[in-house]
């Protein structure tokens, strides 16, 4: 792996950086060679990103220091580091929907050319490197995959050194993420390195030389991820002993959750409207579906909660009809639902657990009497919660946005699941929790179906998805695919049913 | 440089001695203004603050303290909760005259009775004028998705020509020899609302408040539809989640808040003003406003803050006549007050921090 590295680009010196409360970076070291592609793994939480801030000059170290090319280093603002030769495609695109891509582009530098000229380097940048875009299309009418592309290349016009990718396959369907890859490889073999940020550890072991793995601050280990198992740089990034969920072979029952039909209008402004979509959940099954973000999940979620209402006779439980029941009334028949967006919308960030247990347990778990609140009945389930699911917090009366993520999401999802329910509805389960956290997650969903309940999961994770579910299906465009038997799916498949690679599998034909 | 920092979780400690800061910071630029128009500062201050409880005339102004502060409590109560919601029914002043006029009709469509149960009826039809009027904004708002800021606010102007309407056209006195306003209700024992205890201030608008206070707390702090309030206010979309229907909210808050300025007005009217008058409301219900943000929206703060806001207004007038300050300074002192209270909030939920200026 080493035989094609060159010399060293970059080396970080025992860089510390704190933030009142927590030390982000403590004593990180590590080095990256000239035509290396490097990863940086680690847990949310663990330093990733604040490195790689550093680097790229929006935050300064308390101490340490960095040396470029023999050269100390250390930029003040990210405009100094692009002199440097230091490019980044950050997570979350910063694109004007309205604007077309060479106008996108053309912001971003610091001198741009005339339009027609910046227009044509585009178009040969995206073709040298198997990135097809074209300058004159509106960025709002560009899929996820595409508007990365116009990050990337952007990136690539300055043609630079390094090249910092912050999870770059976390918006893209696989096919989306091999010509992506491709792209890595082939900037790679022109001798530029690339600092690849991510938790997905398959990736790295396929495109990435060396590894350099973070945990809450710390280097940890540095290691060749091809000479590891998967198995072993997750261990080494949580430092414990995964045990993979247990699946149980339970029989199926009879359909809990029915949908027929289900079409509706999106309340959310930009959003995506919901296309005939149609399925059955039995009891006992999991029921994975899968798509990019953006494409009707929250929608969905919404559709099932109850938030949003449509006719009685599309939404079933139990062969009830439900779909005019707003949330208490679907709770009453059984179903529980968590969404995405914990803050705000799962859970009341100035209130207290307690106050947020009361929010969506006040119906299954009886906590109220004749309108009253038992408050003593309240702050009981909320401490089950926090035991039951492991929440760190100093107790029940701390406001929801005073616990991190992951460890809210653990109290969300435990709230929900420990109503006893029938039907289950969770969109994003593990997003920003810890892989321990993560794993023990998915163990309670899966013994909540082995209890018999029926449980759908929206996920981009497709990993998790292929772990837990027993059935998979896609959203596209507000239409969902056709449930599958996730046992005999292949990765291909899947990326079809996600909508492939919105007509781009011939890029790398001439490469 | 100052710099703020959201504290993870809301200081207790700040957002109960905010009220008691805003207080004290009023006193200290309220000073200096008073000494820029120049009057002594000590002076002023001691008139509106001390001399109301412990001067010369305390034995009458005391009594005038529950007089004041009763209908801003009863106000200010029902508006806290729609202000909680995330509802702002700002026309309370409209929903006070209109319970007053209403009230006032169905006492005196059966003068001269002197069946006493004619005043708890002339309460419920209060409260019902008061209701109906912020049912307008409420429909409109459910309905049509209206402002209700601007809907109830218009409200206000329309229900003081009714006033002016009443006072000279279909209540007027018949025996006032043409003069505007309708009997005065001292002479109409039935439908009066009298002091409880003489000397005192009290009247049945004082107890209704304290019962209002009461009713309130328990709601807030012990029922759902409480914590749903507190809920839709905070967090919109986690209400929506938790089952709460917005239009029923907006419904229920509006209707309280009316219902209980419908009633301010019947005790007002019935009782210290006696008549409708082309000059009948002195603006409780916009004072109320203030009022409920003073008391932190919590009942109990509301009604210390009622009884604080009454304690300025007596004083301010003591000082205007003794002193000779502009009416004009007493209100900007009054709306110091809501700024400053307003300001210091900033620190339940932020800490400032000395910020280390960042090397370039």
């Amino acid at each position: 792996m080493n035989a094609n590295a060159g010399a060293e680009l970059l080396r970080i010196d025992g860089v510390t950086k704190a933030y009142p409360g927590v030390i982000a970076n403590s004593d990180v070291s590590f080095s990256i060679r000239e035509g290396e592609v490097h990863a940086l793994l680690g847990e949310n939480g663990a330093g990733k990103s604040t490195l790689v801030k550093m680097i790229y000059g929006l935050i300064k170290p308390d101490s340490g220091h960095m040396v470029w090319r023999g050269e100390a280093y250390a930029p003040a603002k990210p405009s100094m580091a692009r002199t440097a030769g230091v490019a980044m495609v950050f997570q979350h695109f910063s694109l004007f929907e309205a604007l077309d891509v060479a106008e996108n582009v053309a912001l971003g530098m610091e001198n741009p050319p005339p339009m027609r000229e910046l227009a044509a380097r585009i178009r040969a940048v995206s073709e040298e490197y198997g990135l097809p875009l074209d300058p004159g299309r509106m960025v709002g009418d560009l899929s996820a995959g595409e508007r990365q592309r116009v990050e990337i290349i952007r990136c690539l016009l300055q043609s630079p050194k390094l090249l910092i990718m912050d999870e770059p396959t976390s918006v893209l369907t696989p096919q989306e993420v091999e010509i992506l890859f491709e792209t890595l490889r082939k900037l790679k073999a022109e001798g530029t390195s690339i600092l690849y940020i991510s938790h997905k550890l398959e990736e790295i072991r396929s495109l990435c030389d060396e590894a350099t793995i973070l945990r809450r601050g710390k280097v940890v280990a540095t290691c060749t991820p091809r000479e590891k198992t998967a198995r072993e740089l997750a261990e080494m990034m949580v430092g414990a002993t995964l045990t993979p969920p247990e699946r149980r072979a339970g029989e199926k029952g009879e359909v809990a959750l029915g949908v027929s039909d289900l079409s509706l209008a999106s309340p959310i402004p930009f959003g995506t409207s919901l296309k005939g979509i149609s399925f059955a959940v039995s009891k006992g099954e999991v029921l994975g579906i899968a798509g990019v973000a953006g494409n009707g999940q929250d929608e969905l979620l919404l559709a099932l909660s109850g938030e949003i209402t449509t006719e009685p006779d599309r939404i079933r439980i139990h062969s009830h009809p439900v779909g005019d029941l707003g949330p208490v009334e679907r709770r009453k028949a059984g179903l529980v639902a968590a969404p995405e967006e914990r803050l705000g919308h799962a859970a009341a960030p100035n209130m207290s657990l307690t106050e947020n247990a009361l929010l969506s347990g006040a119906v299954r778990k009886g906590l109220t009497r004749n309108g009253f609140i038992d408050w003593a009945g309240t702050e009981s389930f909320a401490r089950a919660i926090i035991e039951g699911f492991d929440v760190r917090t100093p107790g029940t009366h701390v406001a929801a946005r005073a616990l991190s993520g992951g460890n809210l999401q653990k109290f969300v999802i435990g709230r929900e699941l420990m109503q006893d329910p029938e039907v289950i509805v969770i969109n994003q389960p593990t997003w920003g929790v810890d892989a321990a956290a993560a794993a023990s997650i998915r163990q309670a969903i899966l013994d909540r179906a082995a209890a018999g309940a029926a449980v759908v999961v929206i996920s981009q994770d497709l990993d998790e998805l292929l772990e837990i579910a027993d059935t998979f299906a896609a959203l596209n465009e507000g239409r969902m695919t056709r449930p599958r038997p996730v046992e005999g799916l292949s990765i291909e498949e899947i990326g079809l049913m996600m909508g492939g690679a919105h007509g781009m599998e011939v890029a790398h034909h001439g490469a | 440089m100052l710099r703020l920092e959201k504290r993870p979780t809301p200081s207790v400690f700040w957002s109960r001695a905010t009220p008691v800061l805003a207080v004290a910071l009023t006193m200290i630029a309220g000073s200096v203004m008073f000494a820029v128009l120049g009057k002594n500062p000590f002076e002023a201050i001691r008139t509106i603050f001390w001399d109301p409880l412990f001067g010369e005339f305390a034995w009458y102004l005391r009594g005038q303290l529950l007089v004041k502060a009763g209908p801003l409590v009863l106000i200010a109560v029902g508006l806290s909760l729609g202000f909680r919601a995330g509802i702002w029914n700002i026309g309370a002043e409209g929903q006070y005259i209109m319970g007053a006029v209403i009230g006032a009709a169905v006492g005196l469509a059966v003068y001269p009775t002197e069946n006493r149960l004619i005043f708890p009826v002339m309460i419920v039809a209060g409260a019902l004028g008061g209701w109906a009027w912020a049912m307008i904004p409420a429909i409109l708002k459910t309905r049509f998705n209206t402002n209700e800021i601007l809907v109830s606010l218009m409200l206000v102007y329309v229900a003081q020509t009714i006033l002016a309407m009443a006072s000279t056209g279909f209540l007027r006195n018949p025996e006032g020899a043409g003069f505007p306003g309708s009997r005065n209700f001292s002479s109409y024992p039935a439908a009066a609302n009298p002091e409880l205890i003489a000397g005192s201030g009290l009247h049945w608008g004082g107890v209704a408040a304290l019962a209002t206070v009461v009713a309130a707390y328990v709601l807030l702090q012990r029922h759902i539809l409480g914590f749903q309030i507190k809920l839709a206010g905070q967090a919109p979309r986690a209400a929506r989640y938790a089952g709460v229907k917005p239009e029923r909210l907006v419904l229920f808050c509006m209707g309280v808040a009316g219902a209980l300025a419908g009633m301010a007005g019947l005790f007002e009217v019935t009782g210290p003003a006696g008549q409708i008058s082309i000059d009948f409301n002195v603006g409780y219900g916009f004072t109320a406003i203030i009022v409920a943000f003073l008391g932190r929206l919590n009942p109990i703060g509301i009604l210390l803050a009622g009884l604080l806001m009454a304690l300025t207004y007596i004083g301010g007038e003591m000082a205007s006549t003794n002193l000779g300050l502009p009416s004009a300074a007493i209100q900007a002192f009054q709306g110091m007050l809501l700024f400053f209270l307003l300001a210091c909030d900033l620190l339940t939920n932020f800490r400032i921090r000395l910020a280390q200026v960042e090397a370039r």
